[in-house]
């Protein structure tokens, strides 16, 4: 809101009364920009900002859910580093980022790219593309097993149909249980980011097609040159929140596995939840937690800066 | 049924020589072919589970696959309702994505508008508050957050995924970042005529928000009805138990009963299915918003 401004620079200094007003006019502003504000920032401060600034203490001290947190320095960290579950966590929740997100991010501009276009039906393959994304976390797990099972699944009879003697056991196999872990969250995260996608691709001015086709480029040239680099903005938008949501993985793989066989998809939220919620260790949980803090922290300012620097 | 569909800036229809429409059929064949493929893959694993609810057990898991069961269970559907407190579960999650999507609307497009058309000092450091927050995963604070609503003594009540979901940052970032395309000039209008700033938010503002209210009632719904963890944590005693833990409790005590459990599915998502096929258009349209200036 644009409040006027009375005096001029080489002006002397206006008197006390003309100065008032403009003052008492941003202390209303001020007091009514927080009473909009305040009702969702009263809630959001108590269980959001109030709880983050906690976790930090707590992952420095020692406590069980009855007796009093103790502050106990640096000791959960040390703990961590010989603490071979939580090796196997952070190796898992690598493993699960390192193929969901490119997977998911090729797919999902994948479907995108084939969906943009005004032809019949359109809108009808989009809706199926974006269902999956909406449906309920048990229900799919517990289908998803179904169609995995390794003797009489739907995907078992159809790799034997085409010819595959020996399919894999899928979660029942220590070397299988991530692969199906993380078909099934691939599917099911495709929709929305092919609808960001979407959106960033009907952006795109026709002209800048046209332009290029004048100047004989093709097909994949059109692609390089002109829907990569205006989707660019998307494409860090989508690649920033896929980063965070496949760290945080969680309750796909609860449902699924449970973590196991043994600990085959055991991921650090898994482990957190199991060390603060089934044995109440909760400092030491909050020190885990702490470390997906700052990898999800890292990797985004990380990626900010990538993004910064091909701005340029 | 319904479907998705998202504006496009017209853009004129490039010149089709002769050469070039034969190829272009051809292409759009092929186009509908893959699409046609991709799509029954996507479905198939709603379509089985319809399919498995309407089967005998041991149908189920026949080989080779039967695709149209015979006979149809239709029995399922019944029986459900007597093993399982399917009725209570339904109640107690509808009871909470109602709450809590009225709730996020209301103190969500609130906020907005302090953010989006009010100004003060401090007004976008605290945003940044609230941006931040949505990159930390909830798993990573979900402990102190457990802890301080022992202490609220919210625990075991539906008051705690209330209080969980209420005030989201994601629903105050995306009606801002609607709110933002609302030209000032029509809230200063406003304010030349008399309406005091509620009012500019409640006569002016929020009712031409429409699609970004649209899709925060979307997501906000789906999410509460689909939430997993939130309820796993708190919601210990079975009679305020969601869909979904519910579900998940009735897979694990009935965990041979394979047709049943297809049917206790196709009825968790039943609901959300309607949902978003009554809403969807604007939801799209919503999510479309809310990324491209993130």
């Amino acid at each position: 809101m644009a409040v006027p401004v009375l005096e001029k620079p080489a002006a002397a200094p206006a008197p006390p009364p003309r100065r008032k007003p403009g003052q008492r006019l941003k202390v209303r502003n001020a007091v009514i920009g927080w009473t909009f504000i305040l009702p969702n920032f009263l809630g959001f401060a108590t269980l959001t900002l109030v709880p983050v600034l906690i976790l930090m203490y707590l992952g420095f001290t020692s406590w069980n859910a009855f007796g009093q947190a103790t502050w106990i320095g640096t000791e959960n960290f040390q703990r961590l580093i010989t603490d071979k579950t939580f090796h196997t966590a952070l190796f898992n929740t690598f493993y699960y980022a390192a193929v969901h997100i490119p997977l998911t991010l090729g797919i999902s501009l994948g479907l995108a790219l084939l969906l943009n276009r005004k032809l019949r039906g359109m809108g009808f393959f989009r809706t199926v593309a974006f269902f999956p994304y909406i449906t309920s976390i048990v229900a799919i797990a517990v289908v998803w097993n179904m169609l995995f099972s390794p003797d009489s699944g739907v995907i078992n009879q159809f790799l034997m149909w085409i010819g595959i003697d020996n399919p894999p056991g899928w979660t029942t196999s220590t070397d299988w249980a991530m692969p199906a872990v993380i078909i099934v969250g691939t599917w099911r995260d495709m929709g929305y980011y092919m609808l960001l996608f979407l959106a960033g691709l009907q952006a795109i001015p026709g002209e800048l097609y046209e332009a290029a086709r004048v100047d004989g480029a093709n097909g994949l040239r059109r692609f390089l040159n002109v829907t990569l680099p205006c989707l660019r903005p998307t494409t860090f938008f989508v690649t920033v929140m896929l980063t965070i949501n496949s760290f945080k993985i969680f309750d796909l793989i609860l449902v699924m596995t449970d973590g196991g066989p043994g600990t085959a998809t055991l991921v650090l939220s898994q482990y957190i939840y199991r060390k603060g919620f089934e044995e109440y260790d909760f400092g030491y949980a909050s020190a885990v937690a702490i470390v997906l803090f700052l990898i999800c922290l890292v990797v985004t300012i990380v990626q900010f800066m990538v993004n910064k620097r091909r701005e340029r | 049924m319904a479907t998705l569909t998202l504006e496009r800036p017209t853009t004129p229809r490039p010149l089709n020589r002769p050469r070039r429409r034969g190829r272009t059929l051809a292409g759009r064949i092929a186009l509908y072919v893959t699409l046609a493929i991709a799509a029954a893959a996507i479905m198939l694993p709603f379509v089985w589970m319809v399919i498995s609810s309407l089967k005998t057990n041991n149908q189920v898991f026949s080989i080779p696959i039967q695709w149209i069961p015979d006979p149809v269970v239709w029995e399922n559907y019944l029986d459900i309702w007597t093993k399982s407190d399917m009725a209570t579960w339904l109640r107690n999650t509808l009871i909470l994505s109602v709450t809590v999507t009225c709730l996020q609307v209301l103190t969500g497009s609130f906020a907005a508008y302090g953010f989006a058309k009010t100004r003060f000092p401090g007004r976008d450091v605290l945003f940044l508050a609230y941006i931040g927050t949505i990159a930390v995963p909830w798993q990573a604070y979900m402990i102190p957050q457990f802890i301080l609503m022992s202490r609220l003594g919210l625990n075991n009540t539906l008051w705690a995924i209330i209080a969980l979901q209420a005030f989201s940052a994601f629903g105050v970032f995306l009606m801002k970042q609607y709110y933002e395309s609302i030209p000032d000039e029509l809230c200063e209008a406003a304010r030349i005529d008399g309406l005091t700033e509620y009012g500019i938010w409640r006569r002016i503002v929020f009712p031409l928000s429409g699609p970004a209210i649209a899709t925060l009632v979307l997501l906000t719904f789906v999410n509460t009805w689909n939430d997993y963890l939130g309820p796993l944590i708190y919601l210990r005693s079975p009679e305020i138990w969601t869909i979904q833990i519910g579900l998940k409790s009735f897979v694990s005590q009935y965990n041979a009963e394979y047709a049943l459990i297809m049917t206790g599915s196709v009825i968790s998502v039943l609901p959300i299915a309607l949902i978003f096929l009554l809403g969807q258009r604007y939801f799209v349209q919503g999510i479309a918003t809310a990324g491209l200036k993130g």
